[in-house]
């Protein structure tokens, strides 16, 4: 029976539906902005790496390496994207 | 009549309604001619429904040749105008209009198919495969790539062309001073066009990862194939940025939102922001391939194996990551502060290092080399020199508090324009002279592609080595006349003749096709250039399934070593070959594309959605069909293959 029961992506997918839950709380609850945006980032960040790690099985096959490495350099990318952005937008104007 | 009013051209000129009949005319020719001939099944069964990497490559090149003479009218007739102070030829509304779409034909739609061209020809021979890892999203890549390409093209026939610049910076962008039907084509043509470059990247670094032949470690990989791997690498990073930002630009203009308006919270200068997030990666998505080329081509005519392999790789590696890090370059002068600019200059200075490094090493390669001085040497050689020009400039705008001099004047041009040519285009075209014969069976004539080389070089120098001086006198690009007491007269007539010795070049460049087409021999073997990897150790021409039997590899230039150290290629025996079957449904879902963008550019909604549908349906035909592709036999294998070695020795 256990073998047959897919536990990890029955948690998995709960858990990404509490996830929408708390981000849904910022729409319905009067939260500051900062708290929200918080809440917001954080749940989204989580998500995110919950459906591919669970749902789109990286770290599943041989592949995993590049897989990783694909995602981490993205991310670096996205970072320095985001706060190079920031800087030049915002705090430096 | 309502209807069709939307379709007219708000700022016609002769010009335009003869190149309206022009195109007409062009097309029921073209279809009156395949008729004729009855060539219908012919194209549909070979080339519009093919997943072959080697034809798909060949209707990239078309498309770009086409685009590069596209683009090139435009400059000739920019290049017209600015020729005399006061001149009348073209309005201001006209030179808008042109300037614009010069830039994004020739950078999306001429240099990246050339590029794609490459990548889709060369690769798979390179790396001893098959095909690309995914044949029929390499054929969906196209088809999106084509209909982009269409759309675009059509802008300034139906509706009016885009004016706000190949940048297409807000608020000019926005509806409020754009309100033709131009910038919705940009933002809509460039995304479709753009989801077939970003699959392209997808599929090429898979192909290059997984399907190389046994015993090409990543550190033994053709040089070309490392360049284009690492090109399609920033294309998988950078291209997402293009795509959103598109699609923000898109709802600004078509749903009424405000990303990037100056009011309810809007900002104007955030699409100049993620323009160059994605727009400086793409000039390095351009160079490197064309870097891959020039070593391949350095390497074969030096007679030498290519020095300092490892930090080429090295340096195109930290270029790829740098590239990332120095988009504000472009906009120093829009109002942060010292900081900022400081540190984006620092970075921009930073990639002039590696991009030294690859320089050196092709002078090394050439130091003590026994140089063949063929047409694609010679416009590797022009290549450097130029190149290093531009290259010199480009560190002269790096440098922030200098910028606010040089910045949006002719400097800017002629600095970009002398990476470009020399740089890129240069490499497209020794890249086509040198990869011709195995494209098609035959060579093309040195004589007249020297000519050529020296003719492009001689025009290049004249048309933008003056921009420089006047772009420091105070020239600004995008202006459509000057005024007799600026004195920038003689200088810009003297870039016009240059251009217009371009265009002779051009016109050498197709004449020497026509002529060799004609009268070159056909007796030529598989390797005439005496070359050093892979795609030359296969036949000419390739046959469908590429190698028929898959060749091993021990070293960086394993054709070479078969041919002069006894190195084995091809071991063991001929077996069935695994091959994909062709399919429409790419050119099918590129139509639906097709009819979706049209139909937003015009904002006529029922055929948004009739076109929306139509592309979700493909992707789902595409679910539920069962399609394992097919086998070739080994009688059918020993057949082609004796056939193949019949006609050459
Ligand atoms: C040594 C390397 C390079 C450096 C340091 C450099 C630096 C710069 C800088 C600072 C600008 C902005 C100047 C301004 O707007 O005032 C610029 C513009 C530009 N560069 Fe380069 N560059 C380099 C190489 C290249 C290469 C290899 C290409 C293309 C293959 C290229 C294509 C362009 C283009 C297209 C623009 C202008 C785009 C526009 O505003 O329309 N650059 N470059
Ligand atoms: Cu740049």
């Amino acid at each position: 029976m256990k073998e047959l029961f897919p536990l990890k992506q029955v948690m998995g997918f709960v858990f990404s539906l509490i996830l929408t839950a708390v981000a849904l709380l910022v729409y319905f609850t009067d939260m500051s902005f900062s708290v929200g945006m918080t809440v917001l980032l954080l749940t989204a960040f989580i998500q995110a790496g919950l459906q591919l790690v669970v749902f789109m099985h990286a770290g599943e096959t041989n592949d995993k390496k590049s897989i990783y490495t694909n995602i981490y350099y993205g991310l670096l990318i996205a970072l320095i994207t985001i706060f190079g952005t920031l800087l030049t937008l915002i705090w430096d104007m | 009549m309502d209807f069709f009013e939307r379709f007219a051209v708000p700022h016609p000129s002769f010009l335009i309604y003869a190149s309206m009949v022009g195109i007409g005319l062009t097309m029921i020719a073209i279809v009156i001619g395949i008729t004729y001939f009855k060539k219908w099944g012919y194209l549909w069964s070979e080339w519009l429904t093919t997943v072959d990497h080697k034809r798909i490559g060949i209707m990239y090149l078309l498309s770009a040749l086409l685009m590069l003479f596209r683009g090139g009218v435009d400059a000739i007739m920019m290049r017209s105008q600015l020729a005399l102070p006061d001149n009348t030829l073209l309005d201001s509304q006209h030179y808008n209009e042109i300037f614009t779409t010069h830039g994004v034909v020739m950078i999306l739609f001429m240099a990246m198919p050339f590029i794609m061209f490459f990548f889709n020809f060369i690769v798979p021979l390179q790396i001893g495969a098959r095909d690309v890892a995914f044949p029929r999203l390499n054929a969906i890549s196209f088809w999106l790539f084509f209909m982009g390409m269409g759309l675009f093209n059509l802008s300034f026939i139906i509706g009016g062309s885009p004016d706000a610049g190949w940048t297409s910076y807000f608020p000019l962008a926005g509806n409020e001073f754009s309100s033709s039907v131009g910038t919705n084509y940009y933002m809509i043509a460039i995304q479709i066009a753009g989801i077939g470059t970003l699959l392209t990247g997808i599929n090429f670094m898979t192909t290059i990862l997984k399907m190389r032949a046994p015993g090409m470690t990543l550190m033994k990989m053709p040089m070309f194939t490392w360049s284009a791997f690492i090109a399609n690498v920033i294309i998988v990073f950078a291209f997402p940025v293009l795509t959103v930002a598109l699609a923000m630009g898109t709802m600004d203009r078509l749903f009424g939102t405000n990303f990037f308006t100056t009011v309810n919270g809007g900002m104007d200068m955030l699409w100049a922001n993620l323009f160059w997030v994605w727009g400086h990666p793409e000039v390095y998505i351009l160079i490197l391939p064309a870097f891959g080329l020039y070593s391949e081509i350095i390497s074969t005519f030096a007679k030498r194996n290519l020095y300092g392999y490892k930090s080429m790789v090295a340096s195109m590696v930290l270029i790829s990551l740098l590239s990332f890090f120095v988009w504000a370059h472009h906009f120093f002068t829009m109002g942060q502060g010292a900081l900022t600019n400081s540190i984006f200059s620092i970075t921009t200075m930073a990639i002039a290092v590696p991009t030294g490094v690859k320089i050196f090493n092709w002078l090394f390669t050439l130091w003590k080399g026994k140089i063949e001085f063929t047409t694609p040497m010679l416009y590797s050689m022009l290549f450097i020199p130029l190149f290093t020009l531009g290259g010199v400039t480009g560190v002269m705008l790096a440098m922030s508090a200098a910028d606010y001099q040089y910045h949006n004047t002719m400097f800017l041009v002629a600095h970009f324009h002398n990476v470009i040519i020399p740089g890129v285009v240069y490499a497209m075209l020794a890249g086509l002279t040198y990869y011709w014969p195995k494209l098609f069976g035959f060579m093309l004539n040195e004589k007249l592609g020297k000519w050529t080389a020296w003719v492009l070089s001689i025009g290049f120098v004249l048309a933008f080595i003056p921009m420089y001086i006047t772009g420091l006198d105070g020239q600004a690009r995008r202006m459509y006349t000057y005024s007799e007491s600026t004195g920038f007269g003689l200088l810009n007539m003297v870039s016009f003749v240059g251009a217009a010795i371009m265009a002779v070049g051009f016109v050498l460049l197709v004449y020497n096709i026509y002529y060799s087409t004609r009268y070159a021999s056909r007796d030529i073997s598989n390797d005439p250039w005496d070359a050093r990897s892979l795609e030359w150790a296969t036949h000419t021409p390739v046959p469908e399934y590429n190698f028929a039997i898959t060749p091993q590899v021990n070293t960086t230039q394993p054709f070479w070593d078969s041919k002069k150290n006894g190195h084995q290629l091809f071991k063991g025996k001929i077996e069935k070959i695994h091959m994909p079957n062709n399919s429409g449904l790419p050119f099918i879902m590129g139509c639906f594309f097709f009819v979706f963008g049209f139909a937003m550019v015009f904002s006529m909604w029922p055929l948004v959605i009739i076109g929306l549908i139509g592309i979700l349906a493909c992707l789902a035909y595409r679910s539920f069909e069962k399609d394992h592709g097919r086998y070739i036999s080994v009688e059918e294998i020993e057949e082609t293959e004796t056939k193949l070695r019949g006609a050459k020795q």
